[in-house]
């Protein structure tokens, strides 16, 4: 624990900056790029400062609630940190990507500094209390954004949104309750302790009788939701399509990995052994959402579904990653594959954080010059006209395609290589899904790229300066974690070989 | 300190009494200094007395005679719920800013019913508890029936008469207990001492019990709750579901459970379950959550929404009352104080900001007028209040409604499956009405063009009124420890049997 | 016993005897010629001297009172007990007298305020009597003064009606009272209550004490207007002129319940603490009149007759604690306290009908409509006189009926006083309904018209102190309280 509050002052930061950016009227887009440049220089301060034994470092702690188990806990391990890193940078190309006017900019811009401390709060809560307050606080925002900002259709569609994520929420709560009324504690790390020994099982056996594996189902139900795992996917299409594009950057880059961080940080810790019991069907969902996702996307005419169902598969790698440690460790073998699938899912989860904000963005692009069109065949031989932005576009195709030497590759491969020793059946559907992904992106590119230009895009105007600029540092990044993955995986391995020493199956 | 809070509001509503008509501006200010140095002095005494157990404040002699005192003192209950008082009285006035007619008599009866309710929190001896009880409810009947709206004779004399009845039931118990306790004494600690016989206590206490919790909108003796709230004016039904029904809620902690113990006890057998009156009580309380919320569902009047979603709020203290466990019991406290903020809150919003500018309730004509675009500040609010109420995490009435949750499942898990359902569909109705009165995309209806005309711009005293509120709640449930360290010792106490 | 010492047992009554002598002479004797407010200021200021004076001698009553020199028996008493009721009556017929000042409804104010003086002394012999023929006597007085009082607006046929049904009632009642105590005397061979107490104590008389009893309660329950002998009531006051009405009100209320005391104590030891038929003749009277009362008083769109059937409703209440009665010092003095209180806060309500009546025409509920625009005072004064009727606190009120109900469970543990205090408190939950539907007249409705009500000065002045009085008695309700314990030497 050092001096400065770090993580306090990250979570207060958007907050704050919310809270100004509400009064600065017009001007609102320069204080929430101040204030998430600010909050990214912050969060690269935490990923700086990690512990070298990726044990949770920056620790801060103060009694709030004591009999409610509230506890003021935050910390970071590498994989929090990362997941900060991420926000940040999400954020802030959310931020970049909306500067075109909107009604209300100042509500507009301090919905999405509320969304962000939202990620940033989950994201550093070591307490559930503390965690589901931030969990939830970043719903409202969203909900909003799709509500005020959204496309003709953004009513059901917020409203879907809103009541899948309550109702997922709502199970997730009743199962934590049931925890705490067990254990009397509501902290991550006293509970994985407990799990690890099988005193948590214990605990609730004796205060709710054998319910432990309901409790899992509960804790699994309000993070397949968030992720999504199919089949509670059915609010996303809606959701992500019919948001301003700068918000569904939001969504799909940072707030899906909500879901599967909470996988992570709490019902694999938590629930690993029930997770082991049922894994069969966990790992069937997981292929399921990785290849239905992928051919979903082949379906889609409309760009944004096209890259919300393809979202869909790529966060189904990180689940099937997750579901596939679900084995008792029974050998250095074993060990091995838990620890390559574990770091690919972190990865991955950076990665398409990324990628799929930087798609995003592009579509983004795509519509204001195209005025609101997004159609997969709305498009054609754009490298003509607007060769930069072809050839900037494509890069984050091929790096969500997965191609090596792009950032989406390392996830993927380390995923597969992780999970084919643990069960070659669930890799082997898996490939399905890169394949049929693969052919839809491709789809993608040349519809949108190449062929014959038609006449109205004739002066199809390409990216412009400040766009490029903007732009460039994400597709440095994307570049920088193809060829060197080690400078993240420095950071997450340990902390891999920590959490996993810390699970039990 | 306290208890100038007691005098201060009754001075001035004497002296609104006396003042000349037709100054209303110097009767709004006057309130809204009472009220502010009312919120003042309770936040001191908060500050100075939280956590440090029972003070006395005054004793002295009131009728020799009866073995009746006059005594004033605070316990961390009493003290959060006079800091409640002076938070609902500072919003009320802030809301009762556009009272043009007969200004001076609306703040008089009003700040007399703060006297009262100040005096019931703050009475430790029965019959001064009982006087100030009974003070409470005329003035009620007068802000209702003269200054309310929606059939407000008819709400005010419903109010004023189940009121009237619930305290005479009140009144026959205590009667009851000072003639059998022989102590010759009224004070609520001498005669938790008293050792009144259980089988005594078996029958006064759901007749106590039940004469406050009508006050606190028991099912199903509610109904005078939603159509009181719905006439009367803004600051009035803040006051009736901010405070006045935690009154009732008080009334039932501090007298019915702490002197009548026993009559909690089991009675040796069960009907379907139920075991004693304390078992009857919670599934009321039960019942009166689930149906509050279903009925509030289905409401086309936006006030009676918030209306019904109050009996479903005070079902979750009574809730907590009944599981007689340290947590359970100390949510509930801590519910009263969130449900006194918030439905002030919403009260505001929909009773002040919303109507006084549409001159309708009605959900169907509010989705046609996009009040979130003409009245954004009302949409925010209410958009802050509703994810409060609906039990956000981060707001007050999460960790309210947790402990009562927390403690109802030690009590008896059922209990809370049931309020459980509460919750979900509280969800819902606060949803289904912030969507239809201010997020509607319908097209603008044909009715809308006759309120065409521009809506007024906020005022200042309703900012001033929704931040105040709003921050309380945020405060409280970012950081309940600031009532917690005063409520769950005075709770410790009270459980520990030692009466008080 | 000889007349020396009779004389100075009945010192108040001789100087409210002389005082209305006096009124009649100067009235008629030197003011003929004068204004009407005049010869009414006139008259009511000696009646309120004659009253002050009767107050004044009190202290120089032989202690003691009125002792048959043979037998030791108390013929009238002196002080103590007796002295609140009297001090009461005094003090009630002098507000009753304040409001007579400005009333318009008679020439002949000097007779009036005589007839006042005559029947308050009447009143004051009943408080103090404890032998049946100077009760009856006493009563006799009382009552014909108020008879007459009824008819005292000769021009009003309402007036006249009430005074006959009255009188006719009353006369019958009379008649009653009479056979109950001649059967009295008849079993005791005495007129003395101590007699008739210790002859029949562990007598059993049965059948025959019994009838009596009935007897002598349905004569008492025709002055307190308990159900069912309440029917002249709401006739009087509505009919009498508004002075009269407040005095019959108050004033013969508190001698006659005063009298209900003497008898009830007498019963309470012929039947050895439980005091047997008489109890239950009283519980039974009780129970209807407190349910009639509230009851029929919802529908009354009169206030006064309103405030007729409330009265029957007090009643009831006060019936109540007689029927549980102990001779301990508290059941009589938180009786006395109520009746008192009650007649206190009756002639203000009186006060304020009268002053409305006179500007709007008619006692009708509608006539209060917009009162606390046309007069805020007056609506003021009403609020608090009508609450503290409902019962509500910190009004005096609220303090007499509970220290009537704790009496009365004091007295008594069991399902029948717990049940009965219960009706009542339901009943007077009733109560405030038909209270609010004046008020809400006179503060909630639309005026009709916007016209200022005047009342004189020394009328609000009094209404004013009336208000106040309940207002201070019930926020200090051990004041009054301890001064009537002052009167009881073993409290």
């Amino acid at each position: 624990m050092n001096g400065i509050p770090v993580l306090t002052l990250l979570t207060v930061l958007p907050v704050a900056g919310a809270m100004v950016a509400l009064a600065a009227g017009k001007h609102a887009r320069a204080v929430a790029l101040v204030t998430t440049l600010a909050g990214l220089v912050l969060a690269l301060m935490v990923w700086a400062q990690l512990p070298a034994d990726g044990s949770i470092g920056l620790v801060e702690r103060a009694a709030w609630a004591p009999s409610l188990g509230m506890e003021y806990h935050l910390g970071v391990d590498g994989l929090g940190a990362l997941m900060l890193v991420l926000s940040a940078i999400v954020t802030l190309m959310s931020v970049d990507a909306a500067h075109h006017a909107h009604r209300q900019p100042n509500l507009y811009f301090c919905l999405v500094l509320l969304l962000e401390a939202g990620l940033f709060g989950s994201f550093t809560a070591l307490n559930f209390f503390h965690w589901f307050l931030f969990w939830e606080l970043s719903l409202i925002p969203a909900f909003f954004l799709i509500k005020l900002w959204g496309g003709p259709k953004r009513g059901p569609a917020a409203t879907q949104f809103f009541v899948y994520t309550m109702a997922g929420s709502v199970a997730l709560l009743l199962a934590f309750l049931a925890v705490f009324l067990s254990t009397g504690s509501m902290d991550f790390g006293q509970l994985t302790a407990m799990a690890q020994s099988g005193a948590l099982e214990q605990a609730v056996n004796a205060h709710l009788g054998p319910v432990m594996m309901w409790l899992a189902l509960g804790v699994l139900a309000g993070f397949a939701v968030k992720i999504p795992i199919m089949p509670f996917h059915t609010w996303l299409p809606a959701a992500y399509s019919e948001a301003p594009s700068p918000v569904t950057m939001l969504l799909t880059g940072a707030m899906s990995k909500m879901g599967v961080y909470g996988l992570l940080r709490i019902a694999v810790p938590l629930f690993g052994h029930q997770l082991a019991q049922i894994r069969t069907p966990l790992l069937t969902l997981a292929v399921v959402t990785v290849v239905m996702g992928a051919w979903a996307a082949a379906a889609q005419t409309d760009l944004k579904r096209v890259f919300a169902y393809s979202s869909v598969n790529h966060l189904g790698y990180c689940v099937l990653g997750i579901f596939a440690l679900a084995v008792p460790a029974t050998g250095a073998a074993v060990q091995a594959s838990q620890a390559a699938a574990l770091n690919g899912v972190i990865l991955q989860m950076f990665n398409h954080g990324i990628t799929a904000g930087a798609l995003f963005w592009f579509i983004a692009m795509l519509q204001e010059r195209s005025g609101g069109q997004r159609g997969i065949d709305d498009f054609g031989g754009l490298r003509k006209p607007a060769p930069v932005m072809a050839g900037l576009m494509g890069i984050v195709l091929f790096s969500s395609l997965g191609l090596p030497g792009l950032n989406g590759f390392v996830g993927e491969f380390l995923i597969f290589r992780g999970v084919f020793p643990l069960s070659w059946v669930a890799a082997s559907v898996s490939i399905l899904g890169l394949l049929v992904t693969a052919a839809v992106i491709l789809t993608v590119i040349q519809k949108v790229f190449s062929g014959p230009v038609p006449d109205r895009w004739a002066s199809f105007p390409d990216m412009h300066g400040g766009e490029r600029l903007a732009i460039a540092p994400v597709i440095g990044l994307m570049l920088l974690l193809g060829l060197l993955p080690q400078v993240v995986v420095q950071n997450i391995n340990p902390t891999v070989v920590n959490l996993l020493a810390h699970w039990r199956f | 300190m306290l208890a100038w809070t007691i005098y201060l509001s009754f001075a001035g509503a004497l002296l609104q009494a006396l003042l000349p008509k037709g100054k209303p501006a110097l009767s709004r200010w006057l309130a809204l200094l009472v009220a502010v140095v009312g919120l003042l002095l309770a936040g001191a005494g908060f500050a100075a007395g939280a956590g440090q157990g029972l003070k006395v404040i005054v004793d002295v002699p009131w009728v020799p005679s009866m073995g009746i005192h006059y005594v004033l003192a605070a316990d961390g209950i009493s003290l959060v719920l006079v800091l409640l008082t002076g938070l609902a009285a500072v919003a009320g006035v802030l809301f009762s800013w556009n009272i043009e007619e007969r200004t001076n008599e609306f703040f008089a009866f009003y700040l007399a019913l703060i006297g009262g309710v100040y005096g019931v929190f703050l009475s430790f001896d029965l019959f001064l508890l009982f006087v100030f009880y009974e003070i409470a409810i005329v003035p009620k009947y007068f802000l209702i029936a003269i200054w309310g709206s929606t059939r407000r004779e008819y709400g005010a004399m419903k109010l004023a008469l189940y009121s009237f009845v619930g305290s005479a039931m009140v009144l026959i118990g205590l009667l009851a207990a000072y003639t059998t306790s022989g102590s010759h004494s009224t004070g609520l600690v001498a005669l938790a001492h008293a050792g009144l016989p259980v089988s005594f206590q078996m029958w006064v206490f759901p007749l106590v019990f039940t004469g406050f919790a009508i006050l606190a909108g028991m099912w199903p003796f509610h109904t005078w709750a939603p159509t009181g709230h719905v006439a009367a004016p803004t600051a009035a039904s803040m006051l009736l579901a901010g405070v006045v029904m935690k009154l009732g809620a008080y009334g039932c902690l501090r007298v019915a459970m702490v002197l009548f113990p026993h009559g909690m006890d089991p009675w040796g057998f069960a009907v379907l379950g139920i075991g004693s009156w304390r078992d009857v009580f919670a599934v009321l309380a039960v019942i009166g959550i689930v149906y509050g919320a279903l009925v509030a569902l289905v409401q086309t009047d936006f006030k009676f929404v918030i209306g019904y979603s109050s009996v479903s709020h005070m079902g979750f203290v009574l809730l907590g009352l009944m599981t007689l466990k340290q947590i359970g019991m100390t949510g509930a406290v801590l519910q009263m104080f969130s449900h006194g903020v918030l439905a002030g809150l919403l009260f505001a919003i929909v009773g002040r900001i919303v109507y006084e500018r549409t001159h309708t309730r009605q959900l169907a004509d509010l989705e046609g007028m996009h009040l979130s675009k003409r009245l954004p500040f009302a949409a925010w609010a209410f958009v802050i209040a509703g994810m409060a109420a609906m039990g956000l995490p981060g707001f007050s009435g999460f960790v309210a409604e947790l402990q009562v949750l927390v403690g109802s499942w030690k009590a008896d898990p059922w209990w809370t499956a049931a309020a459980g359902v509460g919750i979900v569909v509280g969800v819902a109705y606060t949803w289904r009405a912030l969507q239809r009165a201010f997020f509607s995309d319908l097209p603008p209806s044909a009715h809308m063009h006759e309120h065409a005309h521009e809506l007024g711009a906020i005022t200042w005293p309703e900012i001033a009124g929704v931040s105040m509120l709003v921050a309380a709640s945020l405060v409280v449930g970012l950081y309940p420890r600031i009532l917690l360290d005063a409520i769950e010792p005075a709770v410790k106490t009270l459980l520990a049997g030692g009466g008080q | 016993m000889n007349y020396a010492d009779l004389f100075r047992v009945t010192l108040p009554e001789t100087a409210l005897e002389i005082a209305a002598l006096v009124v009649l002479v100067a009235d008629l004797g030197f003011l003929r010629k004068a204004a009407l407010n005049v010869r009414a200021s006139v008259a009511a200021l000696l009646g309120i001297f004659g009253c002050a004076a009767a107050l004044w001698t009190m202290p120089l009553q032989a202690a003691g009172g009125l002792v048959y020199p043979g037998t030791g028996e108390v013929l009238l008493m002196a002080g103590g007990s007796a002295a609140v009721a009297q001090i009461g009556i005094l003090a009630l017929t002098v507000l009753t007298l304040f409001l007579l000042m400005d009333a318009e409804f008679t020439q002949h104010v000097g007779e009036y305020v005589a007839v006042v003086l005559m029947a308050a002394a009447g009143g004051l012999l009943i408080a103090a009597a404890q032998d049946l023929l100077i009760i009856f006597i006493g009563l006799e007085l009382l009552s014909l003064g108020l008879y007459i009082l009824a008819a005292f607006a000769k021009r009003s046929a309402n007036s006249a009606e009430a005074a006959i049904k009255y009188y006719l009632f009353g006369g019958m009642s009379a008649a009653f009272l009479l056979f109950g105590f001649s059967y009295l005397y008849g079993l005791s061979g005495s007129t003395n209550l101590a007699q008739i107490v210790a002859a029949e104590q562990g007598m059993h008389s049965g059948a025959m004490l019994t009838i009596a009893l009935v007897m002598v309660a349905a004569g008492l329950g025709f002055k307190v207007a308990a159900v069912p002998f309440h029917l002249w009531a709401p006739d009087a006051y509505e009919g009498a002129p508004a002075p009269a009405a407040a005095f019959i009100a108050s004033v013969s209320k508190v001698a006659s319940f005063a009298l209900l005391i003497s008898v009830s104590v007498a019963a309470l030891h012929i039947f050895h603490g439980t005091h047997g038929p008489w109890s239950l003749i009283l519980a039974v009277l009780a129970t209807a009149s407190m349910v009639l009362g509230n009851l029929v008083a919802l529908a009354q769109v009169s206030v006064r007759r309103l405030l007729a059937y409330s009265a029957i409703a007090h009643a009831g209440y006060i019936l109540l604690a007689l029927a549980y009665f102990s001779d301990s010092p508290t059941n009589p003095s938180v009786i006395l306290y109520y009746i008192v209180t009650y007649g206190l806060t009756t002639i203000g309500a009186f006060g304020v009908v009268a002053v409305v009546e006179r500007s709007a025409g008619s006692d009708r509920l509608d006539a209060f409509l917009g009162l606390h625009k046309r007069n805020p005072a007056l609506a003021a004064i009403l609020l608090v006189l009508f609450l503290s009727l409902a019962g509500i606190p910190p009004l005096v009120g609220f303090w007499a009926k509970f220290n009537l109900f704790a009496a009365v469970l004091g007295v008594a543990a069991g399902a029948a006083p717990f049940g009965l205090v219960a009706l009542a408190l339901a009943m007077s939950a009733v109560s405030l309904y038909y209270y609010l539907q004046v008020l809400k007249r006179a503060f909630v409705m639309p005026a009709v018209t916007e016209t200022p009500i005047v009342a004189s000065p020394l009328t609000l002045a009094v209404l004013m102190m009336i208000a106040a009085l309940v207002v201070v008695f019930g926020c200090f309700p051990a004041l009054l309280q301890n001064w009537i314990a002052g009167f009881y030497p073993s409290m």
